[in-house]
C-alpha cells in the first residue's frame, strides 16, 4: 500500500512539473489566442541559462533567478518581434512562424553550449532525503518540485481572481475589442501575458535540469505533453491545467509501474514484458482521447465563450 | 564530335580501377548530440588518433572519415548511412553505437557490398542468422559482456537479482546474455523506454521489490541518470548496484562518487596490460587530456583493421575476398591484445571484471580485478550460415 502511494507522489511530483509548462501555454493560447510551438525552446533556456550559471557560480539560486530574467528577456523579444505580427493571422501561420522559433532557438543553444547534453546536478541545500512515510526515505528536491508547483498554483489563483491585473487579463480572454475600447493598453497587456509565461517556461526548464538531461530540443518532448494537459484541463484554464496536469503525472507514474505486472495476470509474463513498456507510454494519449470523447472543450472549459 | 567521345572514352578507361584506388574514404555513423553526444566525441576523438598514427593513410593510401550523426535514432542512423553509401560512396562504415541503429542501416550496407565494421552495436541477429561475410565487429556480441557479470555473481553465489534495461535490441540482448550464466533467482525484470532521463518510477519499483541486488545495461544518458538518481534515493545503500555499459569513462566524469567502487564488466580497460594498450592510452591522454573509453578503444582498433584490410589487398579496393580474408586472420595490433574471429566474424576476447576507483589526478576510472572469461566466444555463431 505504502508502494502505490509512493508511486502516486512520483506522478503527483511529474504533474506539478508539468502544470509549470502548462500554465503558460495555457494563459497565452487561451488569453492571446496563439498558438506558441516555441513554449518549450522558453523551457530549454531556462534549463540551459540555469545550468551555465549554476555551473559557473555554484549557485541553485543564482541559476534561478538568471534562468527567470534572460528567458523573461528573451520571451519579450520574441513577443515584440515576432507575435505582434501573428495575432490577427491565422493558426497555422502562428505553427509556422513558431516552428521556426524552435528551430532557431534548438541551433542557437548548440552555437553556445555545444552538442553533447549538459548535466548538473541537485544543489547541496536540496540533496538529502526526509523519510515521508514509514521506510520510504524520499528525496527532497522532488519534494521541492511540488512545493515550488503548488505554490505557483496558489500565486497563480491569487493573481487571477483578485488582482486588477487579473481582471485585465481575464477580460481580454472574454473580449478584447470592447477591453481596448474602454482604454486599455491591450498590447501592453499581451507582452505582460507572454513574460509571465516565458517565467513560467523557464522555471519548469530549472527544475527539470537536474532530472533530465539539458540538451538541444529538450523542449519538444515536454511540449507534446503540455500540449496534451491543457487540452485534457480545458484551454485557457488555469485550474485545469492543474488538474490535468496531476492527472496526466499520475496516469503516467502508475501506468510504468503497474500496466505491466497487471498485464502478467491477464497474459504470459513474455508478452507482458513486450507489451507492457509500449502501452505504458501510450497510456496519457488514451487519456485524453476518452476525455475529448466525452468532453470535447475539456475538463474545464473557461467560462464566457 | 566523334573525336571528342572517343577522347571521353580514353579518360573514362584510364580513370577506371587498373588495381589500386587512389584514395579510401571511411563512413563513420555515430551520436554527435545530445545526451549520448559525448559517446560520439569518444570515437571521433580515437578514429582521429588512429589515423593521425598512421600519418593520415590508411594501407599506404590517404584516407578521409565522414563523420555523420545519428541523433540516437535509428531512422536518421539509416539515412546518414544511405547518404554515405551514395552520395560519399564510401568504401568502409564504422562506428554505430546503437542496436536498433545497426539494425535499420545493416541490410542496405551489407547489400552494397561494402565492409562493415561495428565499433560497438553487436545484436544477436548479426551474429546469428543474419551473418555476413562483409561485417566484422571490432568489439563484442552484445549478450558476451553481460554474460561475464552473470557468472561473476552467480559465482559469489547472488541470488535474488532485480534486472534493468531500456526496452530496445540491445537491452534485451544484454539481459538473455546475463541470465544464460546467472541460475540464481531473478526477481523481476524491468524494461524503461529507451533514451529515459527520469527514473523515479523504476527506483520506487525495485526499493519495493527490495532484491539483494540490481543489475543494470542503461548505456550514455541513460546510465548517467540512473545511477545518480539511485544514488540520491537511498536505495544504494540497501542494495548494490552492478553495471554493464552503464559506468564507464564516458558517464563517469558525470556521475562522480555516486559509483565509487561499483561493479562492471568489460573486454578492455584503460589499464589492460599490454604494449598496444599502453601506446593507445598514453597517445589518447596526451592529445584529448582525458581517459579514453571502451568505444574509444573499439573506434581506434577499427580504423587499425581498415589500415590492415588495404594494405593485404595492396589498395585494390574491388578485391573484397582479399580483404575479408586478411581481417579474418585478426592479426592487426588490438588494444585488447591477441584474440581471435569467430566463425561469425565476431571476437572470440577475454572478459574481465571491473571496478570503479579514483585515480591519483581524482578522475574516476575502471580498474581491471580479475579475468571472468578467457577466450570467450558468443552463444550465436552456431546459427550462422556464411555465404562465402
Amino acid at each position: 500500500m505504502i508502494y502505490v502511494v509512493e508511486q502516486v507522489l512520483n506522478g503527483v511530483q511529474f504533474g506539478v512539473m508539468l502544470f509549470l509548462m502548462a500554465a503558460g501555454l495555457t494563459l497565452i493560447f487561451g488569453i492571446m489566442n496563439l498558438i506558441n510551438l516555441a513554449h518549450g525552446s522558453l523551457y530549454m533556456v531556462g534549463a540551459y541559462v540555469a545550468a551555465a550559471s549554476f555551473a559557473a557560480t555554484g549557485s541553485f539560486l543564482l541559476g534561478l533567478a538568471a534562468a527567470l530574467a534572460v528567458a523573461v528577456i528573451v520571451g519579450i523579444a520574441i513577443e515584440i518581434v515576432v507575435f505582434r505580427t501573428l495575432y490577427e493571422r491565422d493558426h497555422l501561420d502562428q505553427v509556422l512562424a513558431t516552428f521556426g522559433l524552435i528551430l532557431f532557438f534548438n541551433e542557437m543553444v548548440r552555437i553556445i553550449w555545444g552538442s553533447t547534453a549538459l548535466f548538473y546536478w541537485v544543489p547541496d541545500f536540496l540533496s538529502g532525503r526526509v523519510e515521508i512515510l514509514p521506510g520510504i526515505p524520499y528525496p527532497v528536491y522532488r519534494l521541492a518540485i511540488i512545493a515550488v508547483g503548488l505554490t505557483v498554483a496558489l500565486l497563480l489563483y491569487l493573481l487571477i481572481v483578485r488582482t486588477r491585473i487579473g481582471m485585465l487579463i481575464r477580460a481580454g480572454a472574454s473580449n478584447r475589442i470592447m477591453l481596448g475600447a474602454l482604454g486599455v493598453n491591450v498590447r501592453m497587456l499581451y507582452t505582460l501575458v507572454f513574460a509571465l509565461g516565458a517565467a513560467l517556461a523557464a522555471l519548469a526548464g530549472v527544475m527539470a535540469g537536474p532530472i533530465f538531461t539539458v540538451e538541444s530540443g529538450m523542449g519538444e518532448s515536454v511540449l507534446i505533453l503540455a500540449f496534451v494537459v491543457i487540452v485534457i484541463g480545458g484551454i485557457g484554464s488555469i485550474r485545469g491545467a492543474f488538474i490535468a496536469g496531476l492527472l496526466v503525472g499520475v496516469v503516467d507514474a502508475v501506468g510504468r509501474a503497474f500496466l505491466r505486472p497487471l498485464l502478467t495476470v491477464f497474459s504470459s509474463s513474455a508478452a507482458a514484458a513486450k507489451f507492457g513498456p509500449a502501452l505504458a507510454s501510450m497510456l496519457i494519449y488514451v487519456l485524453m482521447a476518452a476525455v475529448l470523447f466525452v468532453r470535447p472543450q475539456g475538463l474545464f472549459p473557461p467560462r464566457g465563450r | 564530335m566523334r573525336r571528342r567521345i572517343a577522347a571521353v572514352a580514353v579518360l573514362l578507361l584510364s580513370a577506371a580501377p587498373a588495381g589500386a584506388a587512389d584514395n579510401v574514404k571511411i563512413g563513420f555513423v555515430t551520436t554527435l548530440s545530445g545526451p549520448a553526444g559525448i559517446i560520439g566525441k569518444h570515437m571521433k576523438d580515437a578514429s582521429e588518433l588512429s589515423l593521425s598514427m598512421l600519418g593520415g593513410k590508411v594501407g599506404g593510401l590517404p584516407a578521409q572519415i565522414v563523420y555523420g550523426d545519428d541523433q540516437q535514432k535509428p531512422d536518421i542512423g539509416r539515412q546518414v548511412a544511405d547518404e554515405m553509401l551514395k552520395r560519399d560512396k564510401v568504401d568502409f562504415m564504422t562506428g554505430i553505437i546503437w542496436s536498433n541503429v545497426m539494425l535499420a542501416l545493416y541490410q542496405p550496407v551489407i547489400e552494397s557490398g561494402t565492409m562493415l565494421i561495428s565499433a560497438n552495436a553487436g545484436p544477436h541477429e548479426l551474429a546469428g542468422e543474419k551473418c555476413a561475410p562483409n561485417f566484422f565487429s571490432a568489439s563484442w556480441q552484445n549478450d558476451q559482456t553481460p554474460e561475464a557479470m552473470g557468472k561473476f555473481m552467480d559465482d559469489q553465489k547472488m541470488s535474488d537479482i532485480y534486472l534493468i534495461a531500456p526496452d530496445y535490441a540491445a537491452g534485451h540482448d544484454m539481459m538473455s546474455g546475463f541470465k544464460r550464466f546467472f541460475k540464481g533467482k531473478v526477481t523481476a525484470e524491468t524494461y524503461s523506454k529507451f533514451g529515459q532521463s527520469d527514473y523515479q518510477v523504476e527506483i520506487s519499483q525495485i526499493r519495493d521489490a527490495n532484491p539483494k541486488a540490481v543489475f543494470a545495461f542503461l548505456p550514455g544518458g541513460m546510465g548517467i541518470q540512473f545511477v545518480k538518481q539511485y544514488a540520491q534515493s537511498g536505495v544504494r545503500e540497501k542494495i548494490p548496484l552492478y553495471s554493464a555499459f552503464t559506468v564507464d569513462e564516458t558517464t563517469l566524469p558525470a556521475i562522480g562518487d555516486a559509483a565509487d567502487g561499483n561493479y562492471e564488466v568489460g573486454f578492455w580497460s584503460p589499464d589492460l596490460d599490454n604494449p598496444r594498450n599502453k601506446e593507445f592510452v598514453t597517445a589518447f591522454r596526451q592529445k584529448y587530456n582525458y581517459w579514453p573509453s571502451f568505444y574509444a578503444a573499439q573506434s581506434f582498433d577499427a580504423i587499425a583493421m581498415i589500415d590492415r584490410a588495404v594494405a593485404a589487398v595492396k589498395g585494390d579496393l574491388a578485391n573484397r575476398k582479399g580483404m575479408i580474408e586478411a581481417l579474418e586472420k585478426a592479426d592487426f595490433p588490438s588494444v585488447r591484445g591477441k584474440f581471435k574471429y569467430n566463425t561469425n566474424h565476431f571476437p572470440i576476447e577475454n572478459f574481465y571484471l571491473l571496478r570503479i576507483k579514483k585515480d591519483s589526478d581524482g578522475s574516476y576510472v575502471r580498474k581491471i580485478e580479475k579475468v571472468v572469461f578467457a577466450d570467450h566466444a558468443d552463444a550465436y555463431a552456431g546459427e550462422c550460415k556464411m555465404k562465402k
